[in-house]
C-alpha cells in the first residue's frame, strides 16, 4: 500500500473538498429552514396587514320616514350600492332611539361593502366597470378614503366581510385562558413540588413521571376527544363554552407547566434546602418560604410558554364545539363562544375573498399576541436567572 | 332560590366559619401560650389547623355529593347537600378548636394533610390519561358493537355519509348503511406523514449538524431560537398558509411539468408539516450531537479523519439512537397533527399512491364525524372514538420506542441532562 506523495495530496484535497461540501450542505439547509420563516411572515404581512385598514365612503344621511322601515331610503341610491348593508341596517334602530333624528340629514363616514374595499386594495371583486368609475371618482373628491379598522377590532364575527371583527374571539380566548391558567396552574406547580420535594422515589411515583412525559406526547386531538366524552357527555359541561375549552386545553398544558416547574425546582441548589432545614423548618416551610421564591421565575416562564402553546390550539377546541358563529360578545363562561384560532379556522373556509384577509389579519394579531408573550417569557428568564 | 344563589351563600357561610376558626384557633393558642405553657407548634399553625379541619371535611363532603350524584345518578337536592356539609364545617371547627392543646402538633398535622394534597393534584395527571384512554375505549367498543371490527382493520371504502340515514331509521333510502373501512384513512396520514418527514429529517438533521459542528458561538445563539419560532406558530396559521399559498404554487409547478394536481393535494400539507417539524428534529438531535462525548471527535481527529470523516463515521453513528428517538416522537406528532390536514388536505377517502391527488387522513375524519350534526349515537359520529383509539395506540407506541432508545443513548454515554 504505498502510495506517492502526489496521490495522498491529491486524495487528500478530495477529502477536504467532501468536508466542505457538507459544511455548506448544512448551512443550506438552516438557510432554508430560516429562509421559509422569512417568507411565512412576509406573506403573512402581505396578505393580513390590508385588514387593518378598511374603504370608508361619506354619505348624506336622510333620516326621513321611508329609513324607519328601511334603511336604504335614507341613503342616495346612486351610493346606496357601494355602502355596507349592516350601516343600512343600523338606521331604523337610530331613528327608533332618537325621536329627534327623524326629517334631520347628516354627513358621515361610513363602512362601504367589502366589494368596494377589495377594489380600493386592487384584489378580485365583483364590481361593474361603471361601479368602478364612480368609485374612482368618489376618491379624487375624497369622499372615499381608506382608514384604519376599527371595526375589526371592536365587533365579533359577522357574514359580511366588512363587519366582522376579532373582539368576540378576543374575550373568548382571554376567557378560556383564564379558566385554563386557573386550572391547570395550581395543579402543575402542586404536582411538580409532590414529585420533586415530597414524593418517596418508588414505583407510584415513576408510574406518574411516565405518564406526564407519556401526555406531554398525545396528539392534541385525543384530548378533544376526551373533553367531548367526559366533560360535556358525563359531566354536563355546556357545548361550546370558554369552561369546557378551557378545562379541555388546561389538562393539554398541564404537562408542559409540571415538567418546566420540575426542572425550575431542580435549579435551586440543594444548599438552600438545608440550611433552611437546619434552622429547623419543615419540609413545607422549606418548599414555601425557601425554594418556591427561588423558582418562582423559572415556574413563570414555563406556565407562560405552556399558555402561550394552549392559547394557539385549535384541534380540540373543534371537538368541543368551540368554533361557532358567536357575532356578539359574551361574557359568561357557560356561554358558546369561540377563540381566535377557532375564528381564523372559521374564517379560512369562507368562500369570499374579503375574508383571506380577515383571516390572515387574525393571525397576525394572533401571532403578535404570541410572539409577545414567549418574548416576555424570554425577558423574564434573562432578567431572574441565577446561576448557583 | 337559584342554584347559583345557593352555592354563592355556601361559599359565603363557609369563608366566614373558616375566618372564625382561625381567630378562634389562634385566640385560643395565644391564651394556652400567655399562660406559660410550651406549646408544640406556633399560634398561627394552630390557626391555619382550625381552619383546615373546618373546611376540608366540608368541601370533601360537598364534592363526595357531587360525585353520587352523577356517578349513580341519585338525586341529592343542591340546598340538602350543602346545607349538611356546612353542619359538617360546624362541627370539624368545634373539633379544631378542641384540638389547640399544648401537646398537639398542630405543624405537623398541617404537613400531611398538604402532602396529601399534593399527592391527590399529582394524581390527576393519571386520572386524565386514564380518561382519555377510557372514554375513548368505551366509544369506540360502542361503535364496534355496530360495526364490524374485521371491516374497520381491512375495509378500503371509508363513506361513513350514509349511515346518519340509518340512524334516523330510514336504512333503507340509504345504500346500506355506511362502510367503515379504514384503510384509506391511514393510507392518507402515511403518505402526508411521509412527505413530511422527507422534508423535515434531512433538513431538521443538516440543521442540527450545522449548528452543533461548524457554526460559531454567535450563530448559533441566534439561528436556535429563530428555528423554535416554527414550532411556535399556531398549527391553524400553518394550515392556512398551505392552503391559500403553498398549494397553489404546487399546482402551478406539477402544470408545468404537465401534471395534473388537485388543490387539496397531499404535498401542500404535507411539506408545511414538514417545515413546522424542522424544529423537533434539529432541537433534539443538536442535544444528542452535542452529548457525543468530545473524546470520541477528538480521537478521530488524532486519527486523521477530516471534519466530515469525523461526523459521518464517528459522530452521527453514536447520536444515532437519540436521532431516531427524535425522527420517531416527530412522526408521533406528524401523525396527530389535526389544522393543517383540516385545513389543506381534502376530505375525501382516497386510496392512491399519488401524492398530487387529494386524500384525507385520520384526523380530518375525526374532524369530520364530530363537527357534523349527526346523533352522537350514530357509527358515524362514534367512528371518531375508533380512529381516535387507533391513533392513540400508534402515538403511544411510538413514544415508549423512542423513550426507550433515549435512554439507552444515555445510558451508553452516561449523560444525565437528556
Amino acid at each position: 500500500m504505498s502510495h506517492s506523495f502526489d496521490e495522498i495530496s491529491a486524495q487528500l484535497k478530495r477529502r477536504h473538498r467532501k468536508s466542505a461540501r457538507l459544511k455548506w450542505m448544512s448551512m443550506a439547509s438552516l438557510g432554508i429552514a430560516l429562509l421559509f420563516l422569512v417568507v411565512f411572515f412576509a406573506d403573512m404581512l402581505n396578505k393580513g396587514l390590508p385588514a387593518f385598514q378598511q374603504a370608508y365612503v361619506q354619505v348624506e344621511v336622510d333620516y326621513n320616514e321611508d329609513a324607519e322601515t328601511m334603511g336604504r331610503a335614507a341613503l342616495d341610491p346612486e351610493i346606496a350600492s357601494l355602502v355596507s348593508r349592516s350601516f343600512e341596517r343600523l338606521i331604523p334602530g337610530m331613528i327608533r332611539d332618537d325621536a329627534d333624528l327623524l326629517g334631520t340629514t347628516e354627513t358621515r363616514w361610513v363602512l362601504t361593502n367589502s366589494q368596494v374595499d377589495q377594489y380600493l386594495k386592487g384584489h378580485r371583486n365583483e364590481l361593474s366597470d361603471d361601479e368602478k368609475a364612480a368609485i374612482d371618482e368618489r376618491v379624487e373628491d375624497g369622499q372615499v378614503d381608506m382608514k384604519f379598522n376599527t371595526t375589526f377590532f371592536s365587533q365579533g364575527d359577522s357574514k359580511m366581510a366588512e363587519r366582522a371583527g376579532i373582539m368576540a374571539a378576543a374575550v373568548g380566548t382571554i376567557m378560556t385562558m383564564l379558566v385554563t391558567l386557573a386550572v391547570s396552574f395550581p395543579i402543575g406547580v402542586m404536582t411538580a413540588i409532590y414529585l420533586e420535594e415530597f414524593a418517596p422515589d418508588n414505583r407510584f411515583t415513576q408510574a406518574i413521571e411516565i405518564n406526564i412525559n407519556n401526555l406531554a406526547a398525545i396528539p392534541s386531538i385525543l384530548f378533544g376527544l376526551l373533553g367531548l366524552a367526559v366533560f360535556i357527555n358525563f359531566f354536563g359541561v355546556p357545548r361550546s363554552s370558554p369552561l369546557v375549552g378551557g378545562l379541555t386545553l388546561a389538562l393539554m398544558t398541564l404537562p408542559v407547566i409540571i415538567i418546566s416547574t420540575r426542572a425550575a425546582l431542580r435549579s435551586v441548589p440543594d444548599s438552600i434546602r438545608q440550611g433552611a432545614f437546619a434552622v429547623g423548618c419543615s419540609r413545607w416551610q422549606v418548599v414555601r418560604d425557601h425554594v418556591l421564591p427561588l423558582a418562582l421565575p423559572g415556574i413563570m416562564t414555563g406556565s407562560i410558554i405552556g399558555l402561550a402553546q394552549a392559547m394557539g390550539e385549535t384541534a380540540p377546541l373543534i371537538i368541543v364545539g368551540m368554533v361557532a358563529f358567536i357575532p356578539d360578545v359574551s361574557a359568561s363562561f357557560t356561554e358558546a363562544a369561540t377563540v381566535l384560532p377557532a375564528q381564523v379556522f372559521t374564517w379560512a373556509g369562507e368562500p369570499e375573498r374579503a375574508f383571506v384577509e380577515k383571516t390572515a389579519g387574525g393571525i397576525l394579531v394572533l401571532l403578535a399576541v404570541l410572539i409577545f408573550m414567549n418574548a416576555t417569557a424570554v425577558m423574564l428568564r434573562k432578567k431572574f436567572e441565577r446561576r448557583w | 332560590m337559584q342554584t347559583n344563589q345557593i352555592f354563592l351563600l355556601f361559599c359565603g357561610i363557609l369563608l366566614l366559619l373558616g375566618l372564625v376558626a382561625f381567630f378562634l384557633g389562634r385566640a385560643k393558642a395565644a391564651r394556652v401560650r400567655g399562660a406559660g405553657i410550651s406549646m408544640y407548634a406556633q399560634p398561627d399553625q394552630y390557626a391555619w389547623f382550625t381552619v383546615l379541619s373546618t373546611a376540608g371535611p366540608a368541601l370533601m363532603v360537598g364534592a363526595i355529593g357531587a360525585f353520587v350524584m352523577l356517578l349513580l345518578g341519585a338525586e341529592i337536592p343542591t340546598f340538602y347537600l350543602l346545607s349538611g356539609s356546612l353542619v359538617v364545617a360546624a362541627v370539624g371547627l368545634a373539633v379544631g378548636v378542641m384540638q389547640v392543646r399544648p401537646e398537639f402538633h398542630a405543624r405537623q398535622a398541617i404537613e400531611h394533610v398538604i402532602r396529601l394534597l399534593l399527592a391527590g393534584a399529582a394524581l390527576i395527571s393519571i386520572f386524565t390519561t386514564f380518561g382519555i384512554l377510557f372514554s375513548i375505549i368505551f366509544e369506540a367498543l360502542r361503535f364496534f358493537q355496530k360495526e364490524s371490527l374485521w371491516e374497520f382493520i381491512t375495509g378500503t371504502t371509508w363513506s361513513p355519509g350514509a349511515s346518519f340515514l340509518e340512524a334516523a331509521g330510514r336504512a333503507e333510502e340509504g345504500s346500506g348503511g355506511g362502510q367503515f373501512g379504514s384503510i384509506p384513512l391511514f393510507a392518507g396520514t402515511m403518505m402526508i406523514t411521509l412527505i413530511a418527514m422527507l422534508v423535515a429529517i434531512p433538513i431538521g438533521l443538516m440543521s442540527s449538524i450545522y449548528m452543533s459542528e461548524f457554526a460559531p458561538h454567535r450563530v448559533r445563539g441566534i439561528a436556535k431560537p429563530m428555528l423554535e419560532i416554527l414550532a411556535g406558530i399556531p398549527t391553524v396559521v400553518y394550515g392556512f398558509f398551505a392552503a391559500i399559498t403553498v398549494a397553489p404554487i404546487i399546482v402551478d409547478v406539477a402544470g408545468f411539468f404537465g401534471l395534473d394536481a388537485a388543490y387539496n393535494n397531499a404535498v401542500a400539507p404535507g411539506m408545511v408539516m414538514g417545515i413546522m417539524i424542522i424544529p423537533f428534529i434539529s432541537s433534539l438531535s443538536d442535544d444528542v450531537i452535542n452529548s457525543v462525548p468530545d473524546s470520541l471527535r477528538q480521537g478521530a481527529l488524532a486519527l486523521g479523519m477530516t471534519n466530515s470523516e469525523t461526523i459521518k463515521h464517528v459522530v452521527l453513528p453514536a447520536a444515532l439512537p437519540g436521532i431516531i428517538s427524535a425522527s420517531l416522537l416527530a412522526v408521533s406528532r406528524a401523525l396527530g397533527e389535526t389544522m393543517i390536514v383540516v385545513m389543506a388536505a381534502g376530505m375525501r377517502p382516497n386510496l392512491t399512491a399519488n401524492p398530487l391527488e387529494d386524500m384525507t387522513t385520520v384526523t380530518v375524519s375525526i374532524v369530520a364525524a364530530l363537527t357534523g350534526d349527526q346523533e352522537f349515537e350514530s357509527s358515524a359520529t362514534l367512528s371518531a372514538f375508533a380512529l381516535g383509539l387507533a391513533l392513540f395506540v400508534v402515538t403511544l407506541t411510538l413514544n415508549i420506542v423512542s423513550v426507550v432508545m433515549i435512554r439507552r443513548f444515555r445510558e451508553k454515554y452516561r449523560i444525565n441532562d437528556l
